[in-house]
């Protein structure tokens, strides 16, 4: 029984430890911080944040295959307005900076889009234009 | 200028038929309204000699990148001696005419493509409209359209080609490393009712491109007053690019 000081240390000293990571998130404040996102003014004439989080890659590939594929270029918004399928003159007109929109929500999911492999970032003065 | 605004009128009227209804979005009827080709009149173009307005353009507008190693170059529209171009066509007495010249020779878009045939995951496929297209998405880099092509028309980017484009042009991609392209005869920008890039370039206006379904159309009217050849059209495939010689 003299031994209970030691086994109850033992184990404190032991959940301590595995815990540790966790402990250090709250003492640095990352714990559950989600990324800030910078937005735009505005609706999305494509869909609620929701669907957008959850389907905006269904809804390039989409727009994608019928670009492409059916020569289907346009599209009319929920606002009823035509916009051209289009992620960088559509999206990134009002999503102005990939690095502070796409980018940090990439990382912070950890997934890698290879979009940008190919397809350039409109030039600022476009964006002004637009 | 003359010539072009023909060019533009031709390409005008083959949108208003192909948005008339029959392209419609949602509109699952398709009628080829066009079919779209291009005259290059050698008699224009020979004699600048040197001149390369319609290579830079394309390049300009699609990305085209530029390696030092000829094997890993990517070319969309470029220049071959007639004696290349035109292999079959020479006699001792006849190539003195065409001796040092060189020609502007791109995909052909033809009616029977044979790189189409070829593609295993369907990455390239005829349009209604007669333009050999391909989807970069959906190219696995395997090469078959290189070999099945007879008119060296398409390239492979052995390398990463983004470093290697003089100037990035935001409004089209560029590709990747392991994927195959080739000229679109422009059809971004003909969705936006304009000539191709190289045709608009010219000064000359030695390139012409139009509608052959529209009788009325510029490249029409010059296949009908001039002789044209198209390159190896024995093999069957169909070249939509004439020469006008």
């Amino acid at each position: 029984m003299s031994d209970r000081v030691l086994i109850v240390g033992g184990l404190v000293l032991f959940l301590a430890l595995v815990t540790l990571p966790l402990w250090f998130n709250v003492a640095a404040g990352t714990t559950s911080k989600l990324p800030e996102l910078t937005l735009p003014e505005g609706k999305d004439p494509f869909g609620t944040a929701e669907y957008m989080r959850a389907s905006h890659m269904d809804l390039l590939m989409t727009w994608r295959d019928e670009v492409v594929r059916n020569q289907e270029r346009t599209v009319v918004g929920l606002d009823g307005k035509t916009y051209a399928k289009s992620l960088t003159g559509t999206c990134l007109a009002c999503h102005v900076n990939r690095a502070t929109f796409c980018d940090r929500c990439h990382d912070y999911a950890a997934v890698k889009p290879t979009c940008w492999e190919c397809h350039l970032e409109p030039r600022p003065v476009q964006r002004a234009a637009q | 200028m003359a010539g072009l605004s023909a060019l533009a009128v031709a390409g005008k009227r083959g949108f208003d038929a192909l948005t008339d209804g029959g392209r419609a979005e949602g509109a699952t009827e398709r009628r080829p309204a066009a079919r779209w080709a291009m005259v290059i009149d050698l008699r224009k173009c020979v004699n600048e000699g040197g001149c390369t307005d319609c290579i830079a353009a394309c390049d300009r507008a699609h990305n085209v990148p530029h390696f030092d190693e000829r094997a890993h170059d990517v070319k969309w529209i470029w220049r071959e001696p007639f004696e290349k171009a035109f292999a079959d066509h020479g006699s001792p007495y006849t190539e003195d005419a065409f001796k040092g010249a060189s020609l502007p020779v791109l995909c052909n878009h033809c009616d029977n493509p044979p790189c189409v045939r070829v593609c295993p995951v369907k990455a390239t496929w005829k349009r209604d409209d007669g333009i050999v297209m391909m989807d970069y998405h959906r190219c696995i880099g395997c090469r078959y359209c290189m070999a099945a092509c007879p008119y060296g028309a398409r390239s492979f980017n052995w390398l990463d080609p983004r470093p290697r484009v003089k100037e990035l042009n935001p409004d089209f991609p560029t590709r990747t490393k392991g994927v195959v392209e080739m000229c679109n005869f422009c059809e971004e920008r003909l969705a936006k009712g304009r000539a191709p890039a190289c045709v608009e370039a010219c000064g000359e206006q030695a390139l012409v491109f139009g509608n052959l379904h529209d009788p009325g159309s510029e490249v029409r009217r010059l296949l009908r007053t001039r002789h044209a050849i198209r390159r190896k059209p024995e093999l069957g495939t169909g070249p939509n690019v004439y020469y006008l010689v």
